[in-house]
């Protein structure tokens, strides 16, 4: 019985050694966010404006996991875990995910967009064009479109060495989405300033390794 | 012989309903819900260490049908819970949570400035002589959400009237207190304490400026502005002052918190304005509290345009914002 036990845990370390479980359950800590969110829903306990409820939470969860998905090439680099970036794609289409149901609440609760009909078509271009905080969001929402569109192999194979200069665009909507939060703030800041400083090290760590990266070239070329 | 068995469904006279309360059944459903929702606000407060509803003290007052409209009001639950007040956090939930450490009584309203009467006024001295009444007021937020509310009061003109302004009063400054052991806001800095607002002297003689002492016929919860605020249902919510300490009356247009906060985005009138959108959003239609949809097209003035629009003829509301 106890051998049976410890070959069980044997075989649970080892299968989570193997990464076998790690896709998965990030796929569930993805998922769970919305699950929970609907679930509020089902019983009401959204709060006395649901939908303010609905945007914020939708919102702060696709720039948690972008910011997320940007954090797995630092952990593959400073621990030298390379299993990580096993997730790195469905991270970002998780984040892409939360974008597009954050923006379809806004089309459908605030601009009435259940129907042709009743969409307020010219309030949404003036909000496009005039509000900063709606642009930078739009601007954060079309990058993590076309990302997760040629997000497949086929396209990183298409796309050759243009593919990683396109995806590197994944930092300017990033950026945008810190400061759709920031400008949408009436007076306190203190939370969209959390995700700004985590983008802040993640930027810092990436210029880290462009730096060492040009200066262990240079020595190579005087060296030769 | 004929014989009729009393069958389950045979029920006596006295049974039925009369028509006067059949045809007042949603009133009565009104109510009741009203009571026990006021009840389970009760009960979810002192869980949660707030003022408990039964606690709160009730109110004689009648009701100004006059002044009041007819749209349903929202729930007292709805509105001792979503709640800006951000002397006890920035969060809608914040003050429900955290306001129970006000203690607002005893209370003193300082009146100075160009009157012929200032002083120091307790709470007594200022509503025990007036007529209280109970007005369903819109009330509509520069969020774009908006609801509608009993409030209890009386005409802030009664009040001015009786301090008796100088020819040299132009404006009124009202001051919200301070004390940052009861309002754990006050030790941040994401506003300017004192919270501070004004209205024109004219705005504030208005007859349906209210300085409001109740809510659905009982005292003022603190969450809500304990234990006397200003209501003034033509403009933005934050115009409408909380928890009020001070009234001066002045020669120049006192500075507004909001105004020296964001200049660009909250200006000293702040009237309710469709036609003038808040740079970061449309003010053309509102969320009434409660729904789902941003549906409910917003009326000039609040809807109050009858009453109030003479009071701006001539001003460019586009930039007198």
């Amino acid at each position: 019985m106890a051998a049976r036990l410890w070959r069980g845990l044997g075989t649970v370390l080892a299968a989570i050694a193997n990464w076998r479980f790690f896709k998965p359950v990030v796929f569930v800590a993805c998922l769970a966010p919305g699950v929970l969110l609907l679930w509020d829903v089902y019983e009401g306990d959204l709060g006395v404006d649901p939908v303010k409820t609905l945007l914020h939470e939708t919102g702060e969860t696709a720039l948690a996991i972008l910011l997320l998905s940007l954090t797995v090439t630092p952990i593959r680099r400073l621990f030298r875990v390379t299993k990580v970036q096993l997730v790195r794609r469905m991270l970002g289409l998780w984040a892409f995910f939360y974008a597009l149901v954050h923006l379809s609440m806004y089309l459908v609760f605030d601009q009435l967009c259940y129907s042709l009909a009743t969409c307020d078509f010219e309030t949404i271009w003036k909000d496009i064009l005039l509000r900063r905080f709606i642009f930078v969001g739009q601007l954060a929402f079309v990058i993590l479109l076309a990302l997760a569109l040629t997000s497949t192999k086929g396209w990183q194979r298409r796309l050759g060495r243009n593919w990683t200069r396109l995806h590197r665009l994944v930092y300017v909507a990033a950026g945008a989405g810190v400061v759709h939060f920031i400008w949408i703030q009436k007076a306190d800041i203190s939370e969209p300033l959390k995700w700004a400083c985590w983008l802040l090290v993640l930027l810092a760590i990436r210029a880290g390794y462009a730096i060492r990266g040009r200066l262990a070239r240079s020595r190579a070329a005087v060296t030769a | 012989m004929l014989t009729r068995t009393k069958k389950p469904w045979d029920l006596p006279y006295s049974d039925v309903t009369p028509e006067r309360v059949y045809q007042n059944r949603r009133e009565f459903l009104r109510v009741a819900g009203i009571g026990s929702l006021g009840l389970a606000a009760g009960s979810i407060l002192s869980a949660c260490e707030a003022t408990p509803a039964a606690a709160q003290g009730t109110l004689t007052y009648t009701r100004n049908a006059a002044l009041s409209v007819s749209d349903e009001p929202n729930t007292w639950e709805q509105l001792t819970t979503y709640n800006n007040y951000y002397e006890f956090g920035t969060g809608k939930s914040d003050p429900a949570a955290n306001a129970h450490t006000l203690t607002p009584k005893p209370w003193t309203v300082k009146i100075d400035g160009e009157v012929a009467k200032p002083g120091d006024y307790s709470y007594d001295d200022l509503v025990k002589p007036e007529a209280l009444e109970e007005r369903v007021y819109r009330f509509r937020c520069v969020e774009a959400w908006s609801a509608v509310i009993p409030w209890v009061g009386f005409p802030l003109a009664n009040l001015l009237k009786r301090v008796e302004p100088t020819s040299k009063a132009k404006y009124v400054a009202f001051q919200t207190l301070l004390r940052p052991s009861e309002m754990p806001g006050q030790r941040t800095s994401v506003l300017e304490w004192p919270y501070l607002e004004g209205l024109r002297l004219d705005e504030a003689m208005h007859p349906l400026a209210l300085m409001t002492v109740g809510l659905y016929g009982k005292e003022l919860p603190n969450q809500n502005g304990a234990p006397i605020r200003l209501i003034v249902p033509w403009k933005y919510g934050f115009k409408s002052i909380k928890s009020i300490v001070r009234i001066s009356l002045v020669e120049k247009q006192p500075p507004t918190a909001w105004n020296t906060a964001t200049p660009s985005e909250y200006g000293f009138y702040s009237n309710v304005n469709p036609t003038v959108d808040h740079p970061r959003w449309s003010q053309a239609r509102e969320r009434p509290l409660g729904g789902f949809l941003k549906n409910k097209p917003t009326l000039m003035f609040n809807g109050y345009g009858d009453q109030v629009a003479s009071l701006y003829a001539g001003m460019d509301l586009r930039k007198y914002y």
